[in-house]
């Protein structure tokens, strides 16, 4: 054929929600299904992808043998409470401006959440990008300007270029709480962990959706051990209806041809080494903790990032060592979040959920941002069943 | 009058008087306010209905209106949700000290512009100067009556197999605003939807059709209107996703933010419910409204989840569709 | 993983290391922090909390979108067939 067809932005939206093709997919799936002689069970890590399932109803359109399990990829519901405490202390501190992303405002701690703080006195401003923190640090010479930091390797660059362009301009009154996390290694823990309270070794994962903004910076390279050494495909899939359905598809022709690879369904946007330049950013401000507590899941190790030493004049951690408590703080009794992230439960066995525990009043994590599978079940309302 | 809103103004003496004649009279005169009573006098209506709002928006100016305009649209547009022709107004105004004068007879004209395209008056009014900081630059509240001129639209009347028609493309005042709000550094062509509904109203009427119930879709947008409807009657309204119309800018904003835009405010779209066979007409006539080209049947009323709004999706999928909840903010990580 | 939505790059400003997008009709300003070696006017790019995250393979999402044009032919060949062993009467006999 040849012909040159030009890319329009409508294209990359549309394109990928179009009807017919969610539908076609749909049916291929059902065909290679057919050919399968046993259930399986993928998890899709990021809440990103648990959104676009359930808000495009993707699971009305699966066989009976698919099975999706919701994976902890939401930054904000695996926050511990006693971290979330540390961003309400910072905030009501006199000279401090808290400053954070959208969701963080509403999360619960044990005092309260950094809205209760707001409408408390404290002054506490969300914003769309890392780099509004620059400008509200700049108008603001005398206050420290803490920047709570939380998001995956997809967010991570970002809070590295602010701290970048922050040296560059001098700023002295920029602060950074850091609670960036890691993904591969909370996929490994969840099918393979030491910590018996996880009770891995049940797990029921048979494969992944790989998070794939996360790949766009780091690379899907990340995710070579779940093939090779644990035996679970993985494909790292777009957000789009039509992309989680073509990745569903590439996982369910793995299993049909047994084959266990990693593959990339989201090509337009994911390499195999990812953003090298981002890479670079993020190694030079932080480096791994060796501990960090998932709300849910326990302590993973190599799971976050913290500050380098030689960046602690700008860690609030470091700075506001003395009056940030380190006691762990339990959940709720009746919260079963860290059975569903593993697979083991479905939001709509937990006795509290939609009762005690709902997005207005949330007890656990899966139900703390719009991206947990609790709040994700609650919005969308499973109409399947 | 001086450039800026003193205390004084406030007073009840000689700079009150000004402020009334030279900025709100000026525009707002009429028979009724003109003969400055304590209370106006009203001829006898027959089939009178009444309604009242507060006005808080912020920013005060927006693309597409401003908080003039918003007063009188959103108290006739009640109003005319019932089938009420608008006509008499009062208006109460808390101004907070400092404000400039220019910028209040800014609103006052948009205000007069508005009542005009109603046909209706301000017959009573108050005006207020509070200290600095104690209001947040300016609050309106207005009260309207209006009289009936269609009777039986009201939320009860709405019964299993009515149409559900919304008047135009959703989500443009809530977007706007957001945009406009500081702090979210966007720029866009987005214009508030915010507009006088009675003219379109009145046409439905003119033709006889007789809407089972009518509502404008402001604060908690369509999502809101569909489920108060649904639950007051234990219906169910089901709803072809892919017939809501949205306009590339609206949806522009709504993938930028998280936001879903059948949350979001409007200010000049409103919901109907009526008879199948009145939709064609229907549709005709909204149609010829400038802005209401995308005027669309969306839904039906059946008994299948009383009480509850379902989403069909063009790929044969369907959800809930909840009430919104919270406070609005762009969903990040 | 978190909210990243393609958008076309209008204006970059090498000096402030940051570019102009367009998405849908609303512009923004977003930092090139992390593509400004390769980044082009014109070029779509995923957007992340106001940076550009990199730069979207314009090849891959067409080949992409070719792939799901074959799977919908084929579909439409398939009930084709379907149709007529079904034993409907089917006149578009080509």
């Amino acid at each position: 054929m040849g012909t040159t067809v030009k890319l329009e932005l409508k294209n990359l939206y549309d394109d990928f929600r179009d009807p017919a093709t969610i539908k076609a997919l749909s049916a291929l799936i059902h065909e290679e299904a057919a050919k399968l002689d046993r259930d399986i069970r993928i998890m899709e890590v990021c809440g990103g992808h648990t959104h676009t399932i359930m808000k495009y109803g993707l699971k009305q359109l699966m066989p009976q043998k698919i099975r999706f399990i919701h994976g902890p990829g939401c930054p904000v519901c695996i926050m511990p409470k006693e971290r979330i405490d540390h961003a309400y202390i910072l905030a009501m501190q006199e000279d401090v401006i808290l400053v954070t992303l959208g969701d963080m405002i509403k999360v619960p701690g044990s005092h309260g959440s950094l809205q209760d703080a707001r409408s408390r006195g404290a002054d506490v401003r969300f914003v769309y990008s890392p780099l509004d923190t620059i400008k509200i640090a700049r108008e603001n010479p005398d206050n420290r300007v803490v920047f709570f930091a939380i998001g995956f390797e997809t967010t991570t660059p970002m809070t590295a270029a602010m701290i970048a362009r922050a040296e560059k301009l001098e700023l002295k009154n920029l602060l950074v709480h850091v609670n960036h996390v890691t993904v591969p290694e909370v996929m490994r823990e969840l099918i393979d962990s030491r910590d018996e309270h996880i009770d891995s070794y049940n797990n029921r994962i048979d494969a992944f959706i790989g998070p794939s903004h996360v790949s766009v910076i780091a690379g899907a390279k990340i995710y070579e051990e779940f093939p090779q050494k644990y035996g679970r495909p993985v494909v790292v899939s777009g957000f789009e209806p039509v992309d989680v359905m073509e990745g569903v598809l590439m996982l369910v022709r793995q299993f049909v041809q047994n084959r266990c690879e990693l593959e990339i369904q989201y090509r337009r946007s994911v390499t195999m080494d990812g953003n090298v330049a981002a890479q670079k950013q993020i190694g030079r401000y932080f480096e791994k903790r060796p501990l960090f507590k998932w709300r849910g899941l326990g302590n993973i190790p190599d799971s976050a990032l913290k500050l380098r030493d030689e960046y602690a004049h700008i860690d609030a951690e470091v700075i506001y060592g003395d009056i940030l408590p380190i006691e762990e703080i339990e959940d709720h009794k009746l919260c079963i979040c860290g059975d569903i992230l593993r697979g083991m439960a479905e939001p709509t066995e937990c006795q509290v959920f939609g009762t005690a525990c709902t997005p207005q009043k949330p007890l656990g994590s899966c139900m703390v941002s719009s991206e947990g599978a609790c709040a994700a079940y609650y919005k969308y309302g499973d109409l399947l069943k | 009058m001086t450039k800026t809103i003193t205390l004084a103004h406030g007073n009840g003496g000689a700079e009150n008087q000004a402020l009334i004649h030279e900025i709100f009279w000026k525009h707002l005169g009429n028979e009724i306010l003109d003969r400055g009573e304590d209370a106006a006098l009203l001829p006898t209506l027959t089939n009178p209905a009444m309604t009242t709002d507060s006005f808080t928006v912020s920013p005060l100016i927006f693309p597409g209106g401003d908080i003039g305009k918003l007063s009188i649209c959103g108290t006739c547009n009640d109003l005319a949700m019932m089938g009420a022709k608008p006509k008499y107004l009062s208006l109460s105004v808390i101004v907070e000290e400092g404000f400039e004068a220019r910028k209040l007879e800014r609103i006052v004209r948009s205000m007069k512009k508005e009542l005009s395209t109603n046909d209706a008056q301000i017959v009573s009014g108050d005006t207020k100067v509070v200290p600095k900081g104690t209001v947040d630059g300016l609050f309106i509240n207005t009260t309207g009556i209006g009289e009936v001129q269609a009777p039986g639209i009201g939320v009860h009347n709405i019964q299993e197999g009515d149409a559900i028609i919304v008047s135009r493309d959703i989500g443009r005042h809530g977007a706007t605003i957001f945009v406009s709000r500081e702090g979210l550094e966007m720029q866009s062509s987005l214009q508030s939807d915010c507009a006088s509904l009675w003219p379109q109203v009145a046409s439905l009427l003119d033709t006889g059709i007789r809407p089972h119930a009518l509502r404008d879709a402001t604060r908690g947008g369509l999502a809101a209107v569909l489920n108060e409807w649904a639950a007051a009657n234990e219906l169910c309204i089901e709803v072809e996703e892919g017939a809501i119309p949205v306009s590339e800018e609206v949806r522009g904003i709504c993938e930028m933010l998280g936001f879903e835009p059948t949350a979001l405010a409007n200010e000049g779209a409103f919901v109907m419910a009526l008879d199948p066979k009145d939709v064609p007409m229907a549709l005709e006539i909204l149609e010829a409204f400038p802005g209401c080209e995308s005027a669309a049947l969306i839904g039906t009323v059946t008994q299948s989840h009383p009480g509850r709004v379902v989403l069909q999706s063009e790929w044969g999928t369907r959800r809930f569709l909840e009430l919104p909840t919270g406070e609005l903010l762009p969903r990040i990580c | 993983m978190c909210l990243s939505i393609p958008s076309k790059v209008v204006k970059i400003d090498k000096e402030k290391a940051t570019a102009v997008v367009d998405t849908m009709g609303v512009q923004r300003e977003v930092g090139i922090d992390f593509v400004e070696d390769e980044v082009k006017v014109g070029d779509y790019v995923l957007i992340h909390i106001g940076f550009a995250m990199n730069i979207i393979s314009e090849e891959d999402a067409l080949a992409s979108i070719e792939t799901y044009k074959e799977i919908l032919a084929l579909m439409d060949e398939e009930e084709r067939r379907q149709a007529i062993l079904d034993g409907d009467n089917c006149e578009a006999g080509t």
